[in-house]
């Protein structure tokens, strides 16, 4: 089933939530909805779903217009942040819910139930659990029921609101591994919720990013993190460093014009913000190459397998580089020193005139 | 022995004593008085026909009350803690309007609105039917003062528990009445028990404003608080003691069910509290 929204504006009161947005879901697809907490990824899913009325705007399910359907006649599967398994209820009777509410001439008959619910629990590993109540359970665990019981009434889209949200790190880590592989199984339309860019990044076949609102940039993994759209892709898909920089006479130059920038540069002569990601940045003792400038060491924090070094540029902006631990080991870099710092891929944003 | 201790045990001492004097020795004496004839006394004191009829009023009157009381109580309640909408401070404030206002102002309220002279008392005179001093007044004046007892017990739960388990009912294909005897109500049970237990109490225990009401037409319109009061205005002490005693083992049985559903429920919350 293809998602397609368009247009749609939902306010709470002055709070504008959505504003004008557009988006499509492709058939089959995993897409990850990633935007900072307030960027309105949770109201766009909520409409998608049909739990939130658009103020204006449309969602078409295969091309037909549902934004008029009620949350129950669109056939999808919706996974709440907090799971919302009902606490009166065993795991089996959760999962069973939706097919033992279906009207009296579409429901299964009992063993067929019981058949069914019994393969989804141990499609989810949680079979074992079957009898105990949700507040017995994990949350890694309950994340898989809530998924079983989504599941069960065989939707055509699968909604996850922050489905690794409130999971500790590990168990998330595995979980949204598990997640792309049952995905990969069944190819059900699936779009996700989430803050985290690693996940999305990781987990999904196509990012949307979501700011204030609207859609920033659509695209892979690698298209957004490799090709930014905007300062704001740029900046929320992992740390950045950022420069105010100028563009005169076809250069890019920064640090008070002292240092050029290698590669071409807009004609339009205006200031430009040049970011790098910190681990695009190579520290060496002596120049090197044509684009490089120094910088003085102020700390170094060891970080899993990296280096984080945070310096002060000869012109006073302080800046982040990553290096990896060997690297870190052969410079010997010792607070206070003088270094040179060597730029190997950055991202120009230009405004002209300006 | 510690000071401490000393002014632990003093403290002990002088809350019990303060319930001994004011709850457990009022109790004992109801029950004593009524007995005091012996047992005989006491059940021809029940047998009479006044007092069957005072009983049956109750019971009619409570049977008719907390039903209303409990369907509105979950409507506000489910209004109150489900949606957002205007004037909702307001109709909660209403709510506990029988709460801060005298029984004998509820009740005089139904006189003005059906009595003689009152708002709708000659379109009903003309039409022959009888509210004030009758059934009718009697179990209105009854649902005024319990209006707030199943709503007020409700609406702190309903709202701590959100609406996701709903709104994930109804993403599961489930009918509005589906979610509501399927999510909805099993999650509030015990704290609707309760609510309902309270206002079955207060229905067949209140005296002020039916008092008003009733018109004190003996075997007609006197409840047992009535007839209590009745008996006892005509020295009639052991009639007046064994009536009161039903009600008094009607307090211990809403105390023990209160009890019971308190320890039921905080079961429950427990089980649903525990760290995810």
């Amino acid at each position: 089933m293809n998602i397609e929204v368009r247009g749609v504006t939902k306010a709470f009161g002055g709070f504008v939530a959505l504003r004008d947005l557009s988006l499509t879901v492709p058939s089959g697809e995993l897409v990850a909805l990633l935007g900072p907490s307030g960027s309105g990824k949770t109201t766009l899913l909520r409409v998608i779903a049909g739990l939130a009325a658009p103020d204006a705007g449309q969602v078409l399910f295969d091309g037909r217009d549902t934004t008029a359907r009620s949350a129950r006649d669109r056939r999808i599967g919706f996974v709440f942040q907090h799971y919302a398994l009902f606490k009166h209820m065993s795991v089996f009777e959760n999962v069973a819910f939706g097919l033992r509410v279906r009207p009296r001439d579409r429901r299964l008959p009992e063993a067929a139930i019981r058949e069914k619910v019994t393969a989804l629990l141990r499609l989810v590993q949680v079979d074992w659990l079957a009898d105990r109540r949700p507040s017995e359970l994990s949350g890694g665990q309950r994340q898989r029921v809530a998924l079983a019981r989504a599941l069960a009434v065989e939707p055509s889209v699968l909604l996850l609101d922050e489905p690794f949200g409130s999971l500790d790190a590990k168990v998330r880590l595995e979980l949204r591994r598990w997640l792309r592989r049952l995905h990969d199984e069944m190819h059900i339309t699936s779009a996700f919720v989430t803050h985290d860019q690693d996940e999305a990044l990781e987990v999904a076949d196509r990012v949307v990013v979501l700011n204030e609102g609207r859609v920033e940039q659509t695209g892979t993994p690698e298209e957004v993190y490799d090709h930014p759209a905007t300062p704001f892709v740029y900046q929320f898909l992992g740390s950045v460093n950022l420069f105010r920089g100028r563009i005169e006479a076809g250069r890019t130059l920064i640090g008070d014009g002292a240092v050029a920038l290698p590669g071409p540069a807009p004609a339009a002569a205006g200031s430009a913000a040049v970011y790098v990601r910190p681990h695009l940045l190579e520290i060496h003792r002596h120049p090197e190459g044509e684009s490089h400038f120094k910088a003085v060491v102020g700390r170094l924090v060891p970080s899993g397998a990296v280096v984080r070094v945070e310096l002060t540029t000869e012109w006073g902006e302080s800046v982040q580089v990553e290096a990896s631990r060997e690297r870190a080991r052969s410079l010997e870099l010792r607070t206070g020193e003088e270094v040179f710092l060597v730029p190997h891929d950055v991202k120009v944003f230009h405004h002209p005139g300006r | 022995m510690s000071r401490h201790r000393l002014v632990r045990v003093a403290l002990t001492a002088a809350a019990l004593a303060f319930l001994g004097l004011f709850l457990a020795l009022p109790l004992a004496a109801v029950f004593a008085k009524a007995l005091e004839r012996g047992a005989g006394a006491y059940a021809d004191a029940l047998r009479d026909p006044d007092a069957r009829a005072a009983v049956r009023l109750t019971l009619a009157t409570a049977a008719v009350a907390v039903p209303l009381n409990t369907l509105f109580g979950l409507c506000a309640a489910w209004a109150a803690a489900k949606f957002e909408f205007r004037g909702k401070r307001l109709l909660m404030t209403c709510m506990d309007l029988p709460f801060s206002v005298s029984p004998v102002v509820s009740g005089l309220l139904f006189v003005l609105l059906f009595g003689a002279r009152g708002l709708f008392g000659p379109y009903l005179a003309a039409h022959g039917v009888k509210v004030l001093y009758a059934f009718p007044a009697i179990v209105l004046a009854t649902l005024f003062v319990t209006v707030p007892f199943v709503a007020r017990e409700l609406i702190p739960l309903m709202e701590a528990q959100g609406t996701e388990e709903e709104e994930a009912a109804v993403t599961l294909g489930a009918s509005g009445w589906q979610t509501l005897w399927r999510v909805t109500l099993p999650n509030v049970k015990w704290g609707l028990l309760y609510g309902v237990i309270l206002c079955n109490a207060r229905a067949m225990g209140e005296f002020g404003a039916v008092s008003v009401v009733s018109g004190h037409i003996r075997g007609q319109t006197t409840t047992l608080p009535l007839h209590v009061e009745i008996l006892y205005n005509e020295y009639q002490p052991v009639a007046a003691f064994a009536a009161a005693s039903l009600l008094a083992l009607l307090a211990l049985v809403t105390l023990a069910l209160k009890a019971l559903v308190e320890w039921k429920s905080g079961e429950t919350a427990r089980a649903t509290r525990r760290p995810a």
